[in-house]
């Protein structure tokens, strides 16, 4: 029969499959952080005088701030002096003009992650989704530039828009997450060296999915992404980012940014499937993910959404947001987060309510197993101005085993007597009875684990875009070991 | 089928089973009644596998295999089936996909081709029709809110479609309308055959109006006290349990 002890050995044995790392030739900034550092990095994106000076600004408000400590997680501070901040895969120039000119290595590495980058592998299935691949601090390739163009959408990565596309750049930039926004976000202005840039044309619905898949793959090198997506008046964009990296003893840093920027009538879905490497059973290694994401629905009637499958990282700092300006906007947030071994998640959402008739949906579903420490900390501020909002907050916590915890914090300001909330929280222990009823039918402990979590999650993976349900499903099974037949 | 040779069980440091003895036959309707906290329960759980007992000593033999030393699914694959007395939920698990699952483990173990979602479809809709169980169940998730009725019925259409060799019935008729007993009913009855067996738990003789067993136990004080037919049964509610043990004494203190 199955004992706890028994399932913790299952989830122990769990493999990171994405744990291989690429022997590739890359240049590398030496460890260390400062004006020269910023300096440098600009120069080599070949970036003009107002980003640097913008880069410079919120170094230097950088300088002056704190590293946050008031989210439930324990973890050695980083040196940043010991961090390199640019590291690319030595290549002609800055990005590649093509494919052919891409290490055939660096190809390999992502068709290893099931993501190939040629386009006639994906014409060959049946849906078409446009990849932008990000490699430790570059952007490799983008696949399906010009089926876009035709639509007039923009999808490159952030540096090249700022060359190409300076005035979109300019007017968008740090208005979602300001430089002085927080610590991460701060240090991301500083240093951020790639991303997407995605613009979508008023009334235009994207023709296809856009996907971008970070890879931190030398040693001692944070990512700092930004990633900046418009969708102008009655625009339509779903979105997947994906995150690996290799196994590596030492802690590797990962500071991103996104800023979603909705105006009247559009919609942006936002999905991650997030696998950086969680450090080993022991804690050992494992990436720190300090990730700022926010999202501002200016427009009237513009709806966001936030979709996130998070089995990764052995620190989580995340808290995706959404602003809710316009009139009768829509916020949305589910989330799967998996802790298991010694991970640490401190994760939730913010719903800022400021336009009148808005409306937001938190659903979280916190999974831990080891001895992880998992925590949902959610706000939901209702504005003065927030007329008739409308929130309601479901947070369900599974353990499995007895040494890992679930802990909920839920913040609520309400300004506006009009508004209405519900808050629904559960926690519960995978059942013994459960997985007994199930191996009862015929299913063996390990296909029984999956099928009960799976059902768990069952309400996030429904609002998952098709091409990405399974992968979520596929990553739920190998973090928790087995496969469901 | 089943031989339970001086089984002692206990849970936490206290014995339940103290030294049990049954013998099921293929094709044979077995009863086992007797007051609560006599070990029902927790025989119908050992044979079935579930955790937190302690064997401390006995056999069990199922198809002349050791029973004891199978896991829970391996016992499910052999004909093993229990219909719980507290069906458990599992929200978001759709009840028929579990139930596609079971079926198909135990397929694989009997070298047979998994069943495609039409042919199963059509097993599960013609079992369905037999306990009379409302199709909107099929896509529900496992036992979520169903009523304990319907959790009962539920059970007994599983196994309809599990078609098990050895059922365990535990304490199906609590909880049951006279409507629903008589369907729980039609459907044990329809699984009755010479190469089946069943075991049923109950503290009720109408149970047996509706089913007719071949054997009647009294579990009482860890043991099977008395065995009759039935005829005990309606004994047993006419009389109670006490006449039972202290028959039991009065024999045991004569030998």
């Amino acid at each position: 029969m199955a004992t706890n002890e028994q399932i913790q050995k299952q989830l122990a044995g769990q493999e990171y499959e994405a744990g291989f790392v690429t022997d590739i030739e890359s240049e590398t900034l030496p460890p260390g952080l400062n004006e020269d550092t910023i300096r440098h990095i600009s120069s080599i994106k070949g970036e003009p005088d107002w980003m640097l000076d913008w880069r410079l600004a919120a170094y230097r408000h950088w300088l002056t701030m704190e590293e946050p400590t008031w989210a439930a997680v324990d973890y050695t501070p980083t040196d940043y002096q010991s961090i390199s901040y640019y590291s690319a895969p030595k290549s002609k120039g800055d990005g590649p003009g093509s494919l052919d000119e891409v290490d055939p290595k660096l190809l390999e590495t992502y068709e290893k992650l099931g993501i190939p980058l040629r386009e006639q592998e994906f014409l060959a299935g049946v849906t078409n989704i446009a990849v932008d691949a990000v490699f430790d601090s570059v952007s490799v390739a983008t696949t399906f530039k010009s089926k876009l163009t035709e639509a007039g959408v923009i999808f490159c990565p952030i540096s090249e828009a700022i060359r190409e596309h300076p005035e979109l750049v300019k007017k968008y930039l740090g208005t979602v997450v300001p430089q002085q926004d927080n610590f991460f976000a701060a240090l991301n202005c500083a240093v951020f060296t790639d991303g997407s840039f995605v613009y979508i044309p008023k009334g235009v619905r994207c023709p296809m999915e856009l996907s971008t898949y970070f890879r931190i793959n030398a040693l001692n090198t944070g990512q700092f992404e930004r990633t900046l997506i418009i969708a102008d008046e009655g625009a339509y964009v779903s979105y997947l980012e994906g995150c690996t990296a290799p196994m590596r003893d030492e802690n590797q840093l990962h500071a991103a940014v996104v800023e979603l920027v909705l105006l009247d009538d559009a919609e942006i879905k936002y999905a991650t499937v997030q696998n950086w490497y969680p450090g080993d059973e022991n804690g050992v290694g494992g990436i720190y993910n300090f990730v700022t994401k926010r999202a501002e629905c200016r427009g009237a009637r513009s709806k966001v959404s936030w979709t996130q499958v998070e089995t990764g990282s052995a620190i989580t700092w995340k808290y995706p947001s959404c602003i809710l300006k316009g009139d009768d906007s829509v916020g949305k947030f589910y989330s799967v987060a998996v802790t298991t071994h010694c991970q640490q998640a401190d994760t939730g959402t913010k719903m800022i309510h400021l336009g009148k008739n808005t409306k937001s949906t938190i659903i979280s579903k916190g999974i831990s197993a080891g001895r992880a420490q998992q925590s949902y900390r959610g706000l939901v501020r209702m504005a003065k101005t927030a007329e008739n909002a409308r929130n309601y907050t479901q947070c369900d916590s599974l353990l499995l085993g007895d040494a890992c915890a679930a802990h909920t914090f839920p913040y609520v300001e309400v300004k506006n007597s009009t508004a209405s909330l519900e808050h629904e929280a559960t926690t519960s222990k995978i059942g013994e009875d459960q997985l007994f009823y199930c191996q009862q039918r015929g299913l063996s402990e390990e296909d029984a684990v999956n099928m009960i979590v799976n059902g768990f999650c069952k309400d996030v993976f429904d609002v998952l875009p098709m091409e990405f349900a399974v992968e979520a499903n596929r990553l739920i099974e190998i973090s928790l070991e087995g496969s469901v037949g | 089928m089943l031989v339970i040779k001086d089984l002692h069980v206990s849970v936490v440091g206290k014995e339940i089973l103290k030294g049990l003895n049954l013998t099921i036959l293929a094709g044979e309707v077995h009863a086992i009644m007797g007051p609560n906290g006599a070990g029902k329960s927790t025989l119908a759980n050992v044979i079935a596998g579930r955790g937190g007992y302690e064997i401390t000593s006995g056999s069990v033999t199922y198809k002349n295999k050791d029973l004891l030393a199978m896991l829970p699914e391996e016992r499910a694959w052999a004909g093993v089936f229990l219909a719980f007395q507290y069906p458990v939920e599992i929200p978001g698990v759709n009840n028929t996909y579990l139930l596609k699952a079971g079926v198909n483990a135990k397929r694989k173990q009997q070298d047979l081709d998994a069943l495609d979602a039409i042919d199963f479809m059509k097993i599960v809709k013609e079992k369905a029709k037999l306990v009379e169980l409302d199709p909107s169940f099929l896509s529900r998730s496992v036992n979520e809110g169903f009523s304990g009725g319907e959790k009962k019925r539920n059970e007994i259409f599983q196994m309809a479609v599990l078609e098990p060799s050895l059922a365990l019935l535990d304490e199906t008729d609590s909880g049951l309308d006279i409507d629903a007993l008589r369907v729980v009913a039609k459907g044990v009855n329809k699984l009755r055959g010479e190469d089946r067996a069943i075991m049923m738990v109950t503290h009720y003789q109408r149970l047996l109006d509706y089913i007719e067993p071949d054997f009647v136990h009294v579990l009482a004080n860890g043991k099977i006290l008395k065995t009759g037919d039935k005829s005990l049964a309606l004994e047993l509610e006419e009389r109670g349990y006490d006449w039972v043990k202290a028959e039991a004494l009065g024999s045991e203190k004569s030998v």
